[in-house]
């Protein structure tokens, strides 16, 4: 056993020493394959991150939304049917919600206007998100202006900022009370856009839907789960763009990578020659070149996960975060929890280290099975 | 020690270039003496010396190490006893470039899985020997011609072979540098090492180290002269 890991430390000083030898070739594949996991494990580590940030912020949420539908379509919610829906066993809670989409034309942008039910607001003030307090530059005690779809202008003050951590569902958000709301909308009183309802025992989600069906046919329970699974669905799909828009970028790296790992020089086929005549079998170096497409993949493997890491989780992902999270014209900006999967690692280092290191000897077999006469003759 | 039986070797074999390099050689090499392979340009020397030096197989014919056949042994095992018993020095001396000289010395330990330190402590005895020590940490392609042949020979002598295998070693090398070349081989002889050369450089063919030359002509052996010790 002994000798046998003194001869893979020799093959690895070896090969380290081959490496800074051939500087250029060496710091350019480096260089190349580095790039190429920073820009995987970025996309992979940002929307795993995103995932579990969604994941996290949904966990306050309801767990059944009930609409209303016509003709398919969401319509309000007409004054009754929270007493229709009566005591359904299970249900802790229920209550009837009011928001709506406000289009501003100064920003061009969507809002979630919306009836904030855990916490009182005054009549006339404004809760509003983290977004609008970039764009509009609003700050507590300031005053803004909507003019509502009816033609008259509305003025609020805004009350308070809501927190950056919950950016990713609250950067358009602006809460309100419901009177406000009601009279900005010109909505129909006793209405509602939404009911939604807490379940105590997540076993019992599906129960309740069904019996809200049963009781409300022209209703759509939505679940919490399923709205997760929409959310995930959008990431996967988002991430799945982004690596087709990437595929190229990749497949041009991985030629160049494969090229120049394949590609054996005159002066490495001569070294070979040299190391065969002078005792060194098929065996060894291969196992040498093993280790020096091995060291490099390491490295880059290494580094460019480093610093994929310190790009989505410090530099909040600012390469390719418009085409990843955007779905508004205002872009949610916030800081992801740092988070690592080990799943996603050992993939990663399975796509990236073992192929490369693969080429590396697919070439070397064909040198290193050659007579080692002729380095007699060169 | 070293016993070729017949011996042919062909190159290109059935296509329309088949060259027969080697026609039916027998020889005999002696142990502990130097001994030297001459003739012109393709008579077959430097194909007959890979054969001795079991970096290539005959076509035809027996290779015996010490009363064992070691023609049909599968190259795992040929590399091994090549590793062990041979040391080779190349007329280009094919060193690494951009290593020191004392990790080419080295290279050829590698492969066995001694200990680094020994095999550096190994190599600076005989750098030591061949009055080489002060260029231990130095580039090889800085070296002169006459160091880089030195450490060349340090390379082959690394692994402690019985068999030292040197083709044209000469054939860099001023006349002085050769002189102080076979004066090497001589001392390498007289401590018991048995070396082959190729060579048809008058100055080693002539010299009074060489024991024996073997002269050979397209492919066959055609003179065998024992020149200076006295045989038994």
């Amino acid at each position: 056993m002994k000798p046998w890991i003194e001869r893979q430390r020799h093959l690895i000083d070896f090969t380290a020493q081959s490496l800074a030898r051939r500087k250029g070739k060496s710091l350019g594949l480096l260089v190349v394959y580095t790039l190429l996991v920073f820009v995987l494990a970025s996309v992979a580590l940002y929307t795993h991150a995103l995932r579990n940030e969604a994941t996290r912020v949904l966990a306050g949420t309801p767990e059944i939304v009930l609409q209303r539908l016509i003709a398919g379509r969401h319509d309000l919610v007409p004054p009754g049917y929270i007493e229709k829906i009566g005591r359904i066993r299970g249900v802790q809670k229920i209550e009837g919600r009011l928001w709506g989409y406000y289009y501003d034309s100064v920003l061009k942008a969507n809002y979630t206007f919306m009836v904030a039910t855990d916490r009182e607001i005054a009549p006339g003030e404004i809760v509003v998100g983290p977004a609008l307090e970039r764009t509009r530059e609003l700050s507590a005690g300031n005053g803004v202006s909507f003019r509502a779809y009816t033609g008259e202008l509305h003025t609020f003050i805004v009350a308070e900022v809501l927190a950056h951590e919950s950016e990713l569902v609250s950067a358009d958000l602006v809460l309100m009370n419901a009177a406000d709301f009601r009279r900005f909308f010109a909505y129909p009183a006793g209405h509602h856009t939404d009911i939604a309802l807490w379940v105590a025992n997540p076993l019992e989600v599906r129960n309740v839907g069904v019996k809200l069906l049963d009781a409300l046919p022209d209703s759509r329970p939505i679940l919490r789960e399923e709205v997760l699974r929409t959310y995930a669905s959008i990431f996967d799909w988002r991430e799945g763009m982004m690596l087709a828009l990437l595929s190229a970028a990749i497949l041009a790296f991985g030629i160049f990578a494969w090229e120049k790992a394949a590609g054996l020089s005159a002066e490495e086929k001569r070294e070979i020659g040299i190391l065969k005549a002078i005792g060194w079998e098929t065996g060894d170096v291969i196992a040498m070149k093993f280790w020096e497409g091995f060291l490099v993949s390491l490295l880059a493997f290494l580094v460019g996960y480093v610093a994929a890491y310190v790009h989505v989780f410090h530099f909040e992902f600012a390469l390719f975060a418009p085409v990843l999270k955007g779905w508004a014209v205002l872009y949610p900006s916030f800081a992801l929890t740092p988070q690592i999967d080990g799943l996603q690692v050992a993939t990663l280092f399975v796509f990236t280290v073992l192929p490369y290191t693969a080429a590396t000897l697919v070439p070397i077999w064909r040198a290193a099975t050659t007579d080692p006469d002729t380095v007699m003759r060169s | 020690m070293l016993e070729l039986a017949n011996i042919r070797k062909v190159f290109n074999q059935g296509q329309h270039n088949e060259y027969w390099a080697l026609k039916g050689i027998d020889l005999d090499i002696p142990p502990a003496r130097v001994s030297v392979l001459k003739g012109p340009s393709g008579s077959g020397k430097t194909t007959l010396l890979t054969i001795l030096g079991c970096l290539a197989r005959p076509t035809e014919g027996r290779v015996r190490l010490n009363g064992e056949d070691i023609s049909g042994l599968p190259e795992r095992f040929l590399t091994e006893i090549r590793r062990r018993t041979f040391g080779f020095i190349f007329q280009q001396f094919n060193l690494i470039r951009g290593l020191s000289a004392i990790e080419n010395i080295i290279l050829p330990g590698y492969p066995g899985g001694t200990p680094r330190a020994q095999l550096l402590a190994r190599a600076e005895t005989l750098l030591a020997d061949l009055q080489l020590a002060h260029r231990r940490d130095a580039k090889v392609e800085w070296l002169s011609g006459g160091e880089q042949q030195r450490v060349a020979i340090c390379r082959a002598l690394l692994n402690d072979p019985q068999i030292l295998v040197a083709d044209e070693p000469t054939a860099n090398l001023d006349s002085k540098l050769s002189t102080e070349f076979l004066a090497i081989l001589r001392r390498l002889a007289e401590a018991g090492r048995t070396v082959i050369l190729t060579s048809h450089d008058p100055l080693v063919v002539e010299s009074e180290v060489v024991d024996r030359v073997y002269s050979l002509r397209d492919g066959q052996l055609v003179e065998v002269v024992d020149t200076r010790r006295a045989w038994p």
